[in-house]
């Protein structure tokens, strides 16, 4: 029985996910022409290898069509409800570091935590007859992040792209968005709140609980375990 | 096999619970499923979109699968209804649930509302009402009463904003806490606003000013810091108090003379005290074993944020398990809101005829 291992298709992310399976002596690499999104695995037997696109692995380890999956922690947390039931981390990878952070604009020099974000909230509801926008695509971490800390009387809008953009637009005034070094935040005029982390992201390497698990997919985890030094 | 949320045996039960409102005069009222998600989300905030469906209707945009009947209810009120009036109502609601697939995502709510009337006959009259139609399930109840926090905060020594704030937060216990405590300069003043309260020019190399919240607004609120680092810290005479008040936890006539002790040191509160006392009276009147009712000072503040005085539960103490089969609260604040400014004082409870149905199976 092979079991099924779900690697990003494309990118950096995808180069860096095969060196670090290969410094453990594990060839990952894409089958035929580059435009193939089947792969192989040497090293071991029994291990399948699908290319997908990073955001469609938590889906698939969380249905069980992946038995392991390497994905972005802050992709697991967000789109599998629930996660920590479905899957398991095996393994932080030590790359594709990003922290999902919230941004205001550096103008607002009387906002450095959220405890101001939520005072500034309250005045801006009261001042514009809306609801403070906070612009993203990772809807359930922030809103479950400012429901813990009591920030209120803000609404979440759908950015999927260009979200530093939205405030120099005037379509949101606050933003919950990846940065890796702040760089280009800084660049478009926000700034991170000081205690605005809301989870430190990298790739990791997922096992799926609600895959088919027989004797035999054990005993290659087993195999596959020992090569990785897990 | 256990009965369903949505089985017969509720639905007889959710019939059987119509019926005793309906005999004591509710006029039944029907509301849609789908509601206008604009209304709950003013109400409620972005929380209740991790509680409720959200689906577009491509003319009416967003709309909620209902979570609750309270805004459907208070809404029908406010369009035709009379004063008093008293409505009862039974249908499904929805809950997402994002962490326990164990939990229905579908139920049956009956509930019972008193619009107008006098207060703590209104209360008695609501909470009295929904024990004798669990009558037999042996449930415990819970008690509590918002006002009497909110009346003990508008009766602080202290600015009108610190007020506010903690008025708003006071279904968030963790930063009402925090508020409190800051307040009470039992946590100092964070490096950075003792850093930008000290700047000669605050704005001193912050950038550009970018979006909709202008200069004018940012400056606004260091004005609110500079006044509010100028307000001196609540006294720890007043602090003792609202946390007597939030730790109360004892039988009703025991806490009613706690508070009438607090309310010698804060005379604010004595307004709300003594509707407590005329609700207990009225109670008692009705049957209620008022000198065993437990009351909590916290009670209630962790639901959905919108009940203002009189809040109860009641559960099962054999079935830990189950949520609370009754819930319910006065509610006067919503229907200010909801009425655009036009307010009429609301009270009312609600229950889970599947619970009853489990705790009754299982006692039998």
């Amino acid at each position: 029985m092979t079991i099924r291992l779900g690697v990003p298709s494309k990118g950096r992310l995808m180069e860096k996910t095969f060196d670090w399976f290969g410094a453990r002596g594990l060839t990952l690499r894409k089958r035929g022409n580059d435009r193939e999104y089947a792969g192989v695995v040497e090293g071991i037997d029994g291990v399948e290898l699908a290319l997908l696109s990073a955001g469609e692995i938590p889906r698939e380890l969380a249905a069980g069509r992946l038995h392991l999956g390497v994905t972005g922690s802050d992709l697991v947390r967000e789109k599998v409800a629930g996660w920590d039931l479905r899957l398991r981390e095996l393994a932080q990878m030590g790359f594709g570091g990003a922290d999902l952070v919230i941004a205001v604009p550096q103008g607002w020099v009387d906002v450095d935590t959220l405890d101001d974000l939520d005072a500034v909230a309250a005045a801006f509801r009261r001042d514009h007859g809306f609801r403070l926008r906070i612009a993203t695509k990772y809807h359930r971490l922030t809103r479950e992040f400012l429901r813990e800390h009591g920030v209120a009387d803000y609404q979440l809008v759908d950015s999927q792209g260009a979200t530093e953009g939205v405030v120099r637009n005037e379509t949101a005034e606050a933003i919950s968005d990846i940065t890796s070094t702040g760089e280009t935040l800084r660049a478009n005029g926000l700034k991170i709140l000081s205690d605005g982390m809301i989870h430190s992201s990298q790739a990791t390497l997922f096992r799926s609980s609600t895959a088919e698990w027989s004797e035999a997919h054990r005993a290659t985890l087993d195999a596959l375990e020992d090569k990785l030094g897990l | 096999m256990m009965p369903g949320p949505m089985g017969p045996e509720a639905r007889a039960e959710a019939a059987r619970l119509s019926a005793i409102f309906e005999g004591l005069g509710a006029q039944p009222v029907d509301t849609s499923i789908l509601q206008p998600a604009d209304v709950l989300l003013d109400l409620y905030g972005e929380d209740i979109r991790a509680r409720a469906y959200v689906t577009a209707d491509p003319l009416r945009g967003e709309m909620m699968l209902r979570p609750d009947f309270t805004v459907p209810v208070v809404r029908a009120h406010m369009d035709e209804g009379g004063d008093p009036a008293r409505y009862s109502y039974a249908g499904e609601v929805f809950r997402r649930q994002e962490t326990d697939p164990a939990r229905p995502i579908e139920f049956l709510q009956v509930g019972f509302e008193i619009f107008g009337g006098e207060p703590a006959q209104a209360d008695a009259e609501v909470f009295a009402t929904i024990s004798g139609a669990l009558e037999g399930l042996e449930l415990r109840p819970a008690t509590g009463d918002i006002g009497i926090l909110m009346a003990a905060v508008r009766g602080l020594k202290t600015s009108e904003a610190r007020k506010g704030a903690l008025l708003r937060h006071v279904w968030r216990p963790r930063r009402f806490r925090a508020l409190l405590d800051r307040y009470g300069a039992r946590t100092p003043l964070p490096a950075h606003k003792k850093a930008l309260l000290a700047a000669a020019d605050p704005f001193e190399g912050a950038g550009p000013a970018l979006g909709l919240r202008s200069r004018r607004e940012v400056e606004a609120r260091l004005a609110t810091l500079r006044a509010e680092a100028d307000t001196r810290p609540l006294s720890e005479e007043e602090m003792a108090l609202v946390d007597m008040i939030l730790d109360l936890r004892e039988t009703a006539p025991n806490v009613l003379s706690a508070l009438r002790d607090i309310a010698v040191d804060m005379p604010a509160i004595g307004d709300a005290v003594t509707g407590l006392t005329r609700r207990l009276d009225a109670m008692s009147a009705r049957g209620i074993d008022v000198d065993a009712l437990p009351f909590e000072g916290s009670f209630g503040r962790t639901t959905l944020e919108y009940y203002d005085g009189f809040v109860f539960g009641f559960q099962s103490p054999t079935r830990a398990d189950l949520p609370p089969v009754a819930t319910g609260g006065r509610y006067d604040a919503l229907t200010r809101h909801l009425g655009r400014g036009r307010a009429v004082p609301a009270v009312g409870g609600v229950i889970r005829p599947e619970l009853a149905v489990q705790i009754r199976e299982g006692r039998a």
